[in-house]
């Protein structure tokens, strides 16, 4: 066989397989970001979001040839509406041909958007919404649980405060989805720790700008830790109060919920510096995450929050498994997903459970620093520890999912 | 819940009620003197927090400074939106400057947030109290913080201030004639377009300082006032719409009520002033303080 006879016969061989590479719907992968394109959430999500998934798709492209140039990435506004979400959801897959959505702020919103995908059978990756009703009561066989869930902060911050001095708690949580499912889960993981609740926990409205009332309860409660379940702008408004009130200096601890790297930003490092928290990820965790942080500054002229971070990640995964599927049809991506383990600059020691679509990673409680201990410019949180992927979420044992 | 509990709540309350307060009150001036329902009046209030902000990031200006200039720029602002804009509809049926002025609260509100976003690179920020102000101070039976005793303080000089403007001086007595009776008034040598500006942009002047005294409170954010709006509206309802006596108490009276509620069960802390207007509507259609229409 001479030279020309072998290159052509590989040639003739390589050729079936190139074509037979993707089977993909309109002949690209359509990536459908819905977020918060303008309203509360969109500076932790939004923009950042959108170009964290463009990112993802070009790294992907670069790796897997064959796709080069067949994905497109979308970002849709949802404006934290569950309604909105929905019809959005909708109107991304029936007319722009979407072969997955990816971040969704807001429980209420994911939810709906879940239910949606679930008909048209499209998966969705939540990495924003934290409900854990999306692998409990509504999982669903195309829905994905990303990141962080209410059950992982809980268990998280509630485990490390209390077992850090943090014996007795007073609670505020604001009286929605959100708020309510985290409330329970955060008191049964103080109480699980052999910490008590000073006072029954008070269901605060929502959205909500005055928290006084409720701080100079905790000035007569004296607790050790006053734990804030709110999010966003009403977590920054008790943050500020908290500390207008001088409840630290009168022995008062903070303890919270859900915390994202803007709303530190919001108000200044030095007003949440001590509070103790759990995150999925953060920038300066370490060289892996260094680096794609600041491939992504370079891209979008801030740091990524780990929501962004979580939307690259949660799109890449997807990705792989249109790839090892050789088709972006939902069915097959899912069966693709199911059980697959992964490590990636976001996800360490990943695992889709298939049970309940909860990706389990390790996560980590970190304390906020102080500005003068702060090393280089959003040098934000020191590791406290990190919690190991197989214990920091539900156990399946006590999920309520039925697929 | 004890007595001091209950004491302390009360008294916590003050503080919200003197937002209630500044904020009903130029509302109340605004419409007993020119008939205008100004929805804006959120929008100008967190106008007057944010340009406090801006003066502050962009000329280095402290609280005290802010706290002067603010107000007299929300206020001439306002002069020049009475002008070109609202003064076009009157005459017309009310409904127009609600939309109007609807609009344009939506527009302030997505401006700012542009400007906060690309200027600032936040959607939401911090403002500190003035050094003095800053920390706490122990009553006795409750520890405070300084600035917000502050707040219930000046709120008090400012409402009292513009009850005896109105009531009891000339210039009062020239504002209310020309509402009254602009024809008779105008006969008289007075130029009653010019007055009219006048009493709206210090109504929407004492919105602006509400928003310098809130900043350091609550974070600066495009719809801080947005909220608030709604619970003024009732208290300006409960009170008797245009009564100046009627918006201030019930101001007071409706923050007090809050907090109370807000510390014996917290989900009804924002239903209660809501339930309130409906009793008093009930009992006195025109309102606490209010006249019946026909003796105005």
């Amino acid at each position: 066989m001479n030279k020309t006879t072998c290159a052509l016969l590989t040639l003739a061989l390589s050729l079936p397989t190139a074509a037979h590479a993707q089977t993909l719907s309109g002949g690209s992968i359509r990536v459908g970001v819905l977020t918060d394109l303008s309203g509360v959430y969109s500076e932790l999500s939004g923009q950042g979001s959108v170009k964290a998934a463009q990112l993802a798709a070009e790294d992907f492209m670069k790796a897997n040839k064959a796709y080069a140039g067949k994905i497109s990435v979308s970002g849709v506004d949802h404006q934290n509406k569950a309604d909105v979400a929905g019809n959005k959801a909708a109107e991304m897959i029936d007319r722009q041909g979407v072969d997955m959505l990816v971040d969704l702020p807001t429980s209420s919103a994911a939810l709906s958007a879940a239910a949606v995908a679930k008909g048209k059978k499209i998966p969705v990756m939540v990495v924003t919404g934290g409900t854990t009703a999306l692998t409990n009561e509504s999982c669903n066989k195309y829905t994905f649980h990303y990141a962080y869930d209410n059950y992982m902060l809980a268990n998280g911050t509630g485990t490390a405060v209390t077992k850090r001095g943090g014996s007795s708690w007073y609670i505020i949580y604001p009286n929605y989805a959100f708020g309510q499912d985290l409330n329970r889960q955060m008191t049964a993981a103080v109480q699980e720790n052999g910490g008590k609740l000073a006072a029954p926990s008070d269901a605060t409205p929502f959205p909500n700008t005055d928290f006084s009332s409720y701080l100079l309860k905790a000035q007569s409660l004296k607790p050790k830790i006053f734990g804030t379940m709110q999010a966003g702008n009403d977590l920054v408004n008790v943050v500020k109060q908290y500390n207008e009130f001088g409840l630290k200096k009168q022995g008062v601890g903070l303890g919270i919920g859900l915390l994202f790297e803007t709303d530190v930003a919001a108000l200044g490092q030095d007003a949440f510096a001590g509070a103790i928290a759990t995150v999925p990820w953060f920038w300066n965790f370490d060289a892996r995450s260094r680096q794609w942080a600041a491939k992504f500054e370079k891209a979008f002229g801030k740091k990524p929050t780990w929501a962004q971070a979580g939307v690259y990640s949660a799109t890449l995964t997807y990705l792989n498994a249109v790839a090892r599927a050789k088709t972006d049809d939902g069915d097959a991506v899912v069966k693709a997903l199911e059980g697959a383990t992964f490590d990636d600059m976001f996800a360490r020691h990943a695992t889709i459970r298939a049970q309940d679509h909860r990706v389990l990673l390790d996560v980590h409680t970190v304390q906020v620093k102080a500005k003068a201990d702060a090393k280089e410019t959003g040098d934000l949180f020191t590791r406290l520890s990190t919690i190991p992927a197989a214990k920091a979420f539900m156990p399946l044992s006590e999920s309520k999912c039925r697929m | 819940m004890n007595t001091q509990l209950l004491l302390i709540q009360v008294f916590n309350g003050l503080v919200n009620g003197a937002f209630y307060a500044l904020l009903s009150l130029g509302l109340a001036v605004i419409f007993g003197m020119l008939r205008i329902v100004n929805f804006a009046h959120g929008a100008l209030y967190m106008l007057g927090a944010f340009t406090a902000f801006a003066l502050g990031q962009a000329l280095g200006l402290g609280f005290w400074p802010s706290l002067v200039i603010a107000p007299v720029l929300v206020g001439l602002l306002g002069a020049v939106l009475e002008r070109t804009l609202l003064s076009r509809l009157y005459g017309l049926e009310p409904s127009y400057n609600l939309l109007l002025t609807f609009g344009l609260t939506l527009l302030t509100q997505d401006l700012v947030k542009q400007v906060m976003l690309s200027r600032f690179a936040v959607s939401s920020a911090p403002y500190s109290p003035p050094e003095v102000l800053s920390g706490v101070v122990n009553l006795g039976f409750v520890v405070f913080p300084k600035y917000r005793l502050f707040v219930i303080a000046l709120s008090l000089v400012i409402c009292v201030l513009t009850w005896f403007v109105i009531e009891k001086t000339r210039v009062g007595a020239i504002i209310r004639a020309s509402t009254e009776n602009p024809g008779v008034t105008r006969a008289f040598g007075i130029d009653v377009g010019k007055w009219v500006t006048g009493v709206f942009a210090v109504g929407v002047g004492l919105a602006g300082l509400a928003g310098v005294l809130a900043a350091p409170i609550y974070s600066v954010e495009p719809y801080m006032g947005a909220e608030l709006i709604i619970t003024t509206f009732a208290v300006v309802v409960i009170g008797g719409l245009g009564s100046i006596l009627g918006s201030v108490v019930t101001g007071f009276a409706v923050g007090v009520l809050a907090a109370v509620g807000a510390a014996l069960y917290p989900p009804v802390a924002n239903t209660l002033v809501f339930v309130l207007m409906f009793v008093v509507l009930l009992v006195r259609p025109s309102g606490l303080f209010g006249l019946p229409e026909g003796a105005r």
